[in-house]
């Protein structure tokens, strides 16, 4: 038998530790995941997802949730591409165009984080007053803007984080052939770090398509499917904040439904991102 | 002979550190010039001072005029991107841009807009032929530039810098990644090349640079010590530390 040394002692207790934070963790999203599976999965019907709520009633008693479906599609895919049109040139930007570690990235950073940070209730009542200075009402695009504004720093910091990798050799082979900065950060630089460009932007999507405070106050609630920008629109966070706070166990479990959606949403949109990008970056330099 | 690259004065610092002091350079028409000297003295810094690499990195100072064909090549006005086609760079590690083969050599005619040309497959032919990797490649130009061999990318990138047609090729130790017969490739072919192209050479080998150079540079501690034809110089050195380098008890 091996002698059981100090440093052999010292591998045991980290590997120990590793298997112990896996398995708590591992653990209690199983639960979670079983918890919504078991009360979701038996009121999951045909219906659940293919019809809006029906019976007279706010909430629903029959019908389905495809109103809040499509609702969260539409903010999330809105915000999530909103957000992409400003993050991607900050992060180019601050990757770059300025230097590196100059006080004036400094600050964009310590911003972002800071930004990062706030709840997104706060989010949803900026969103709110911005949609009254606008004139807009709860509407589609005050969630679009508002989603978009919560998604903001996560995505960028995160592309900030991938494009921080970039290898600059990589980046000089392309300056060396006289290409300039933004022909080289769109024809290099994008499609070399594009699995993790695009690891930021789910990141991003899946904050923005969980979150119901931001739209509570900015798209509003409804049974119908919008039709235009301007409708108000229902998300799935709120179909189960509102049906989960019911009194009644069917509404719940519609809650518990709601919610299973959701993660088989955010889980299909990741796969399909993922094989996307997979399928694009053939050509990525190891 | 013509110059065709004059260094004037050229001080060059990076942060509060100055690397190049006081460089005179004359770099002939038509022929190979070897950067010598042992590590550290400056010569990577020197050869990036001539395609204005040096912008690229942070806190670096340039004074003095490098002239391109009597033209000051950081004279303000001066668009960068048209030096960079014009002097070309081979880089101590080949680094294939993220495309196909093919892509690879059309990237410069395309930002340059050299040729805007839906087929470009006869003058990416012509490049990839140029640099001895047709044959290696032809059936394959639209895999992925990295399932490439180091050396087959080394040849890519001498392909696609070559496509611009450049007058000047920097080449900055170019085969000191590669295994003796891809580099024994890229000899041959800076040989073939310096027919048509003035050719400046960083190197580390002192046995390369008996073999390719017909003008040396050497370079101690940042500053120029001898320079003139490569048979006056290998032969009869005239300072002490160009003779102390040679013989292997400095560098």
């Amino acid at each position: 038998m091996k002698k059981l040394t100090r440093r052999h002692l010292e591998e045991l207790i980290a590997q120990g530790l590793m298997y112990l934070s896996l398995a708590l963790v591992a653990g209690s999203l199983g639960w979670i995941l079983f918890t919504i599976i078991q009360r979701g999965a038996p009121a999951l019907t045909w219906d659940m997802i293919t019809k809006t709520p029906k019976g007279g009633f706010y909430l629903g008693k029959e019908g389905g949730v495809l109103n809040a479906i499509l609702g969260s599609l539409y903010l999330a895919l809105g915000g999530t591409l909103l957000a992409l049109l400003f993050s991607l040139p900050i992060s180019l930007g601050l990757n770059m165009y300025i230097p590196r570690k100059s006080r004036w990235a400094l600050l964009v950073r310590s911003v972002l984080d800071v930004l990062w940070g706030i709840p997104s209730i706060v989010y949803g009542a900026f969103g709110f007053t911005l949609m009254l200075a606008m004139g807009l009402r709860a509407s589609l695009l005050a969630g679009i803007i508002t989603l978009a504004f919560v998604e903001l720093p996560i995505m960028v910091r995160a592309m900030d984080e991938v494009l921080r990798r970039m290898p600059r050799d990589l980046e000089n082979a392309s300056y060396g052939l006289g290409a300039t900065r933004i022909e080289t950060a769109l024809r290099v630089v994008v499609p070399q770090m594009l699995p993790g460009l695009v690891t930021a932007v789910m990141l991003a999507f899946g904050r923005g398509i969980g979150d119901a405070a931001s739209v509570l106050f900015t798209a509003g609630y409804t049974d119908r499917i919008p039709t235009s920008l301007m409708d108000p629109t229902a998300s799935l966070p709120l179909a189960v904040f509102f049906q989960l706070s019911m009194p009644y166990p069917e509404v719940q479990k519609r809650a518990y439904a709601a919610a299973l959606i959701l993660t088989i949403l955010v889980l299909l949109v990741s796969f399909l991102s993922r094989w996307i990008s997979a399928r694009l970056s053939r050509y990525s330099i190891k | 002979m013509e110059n065709h690259i004059q260094i004037r004065n050229l001080n060059v610092r990076i942060g509060t550190t100055g690397i190049i002091r006081n460089a005179n350079i004359n770099i002939p028409d038509g022929q190979v010039t070897a950067i010598l000297g042992p590590s550290g003295c400056g010569k990577t810094t020197l050869l990036r001072s001539m395609n204005r690499f040096l912008d690229l990195t942070e806190n670096s100072k340039v004074e003095g005029e490098v002239l391109l064909d009597g033209k000051n090549i950081y004279a303000p006005g001066v668009d960068v991107t048209e030096i960079r086609r014009r002097i070309g760079l081979l880089a101590q590690r080949p680094f294939s841009l993220p495309m196909s083969i093919y892509e690879n050599v059309a990237y410069g005619l395309r930002i340059h807009r050299i040729n805007q040309s839906k087929n470009l497959k006869p003058i990416i032919r012509h490049y990839l032929e140029m640099a001895g990797l047709w044959e290696e490649v032809k059936k394959r130009l639209h895999d992925p530039a990295s399932a490439l061999s180091i050396g087959q990318q080394q040849r890519l990138c001498l392909a696609r810098g070559l496509a611009l047609e450049p007058e000047v090729i920097l080449a900055d130790e170019p085969t000191s990644a590669l295994d003796p017969i891809s580099a024994q490739h890229i000899e041959e072919k800076l040989q073939e090349l310096k027919e048509k192209y003035t050719i400046v050479l960083v190197t580390h080998t002192l046995r390369q640079a008996r073999r390719l150079a017909d003008h040396v540079v050497f370079m101690y501690l940042g500053e120029v010590v001898e320079q003139g034809p490569a048979r006056e110089v290998f032969e009869n050195p005239q300072m002490e530390r160009t003779k102390a380098y040679l013989q292997g008890s400095i560098g």
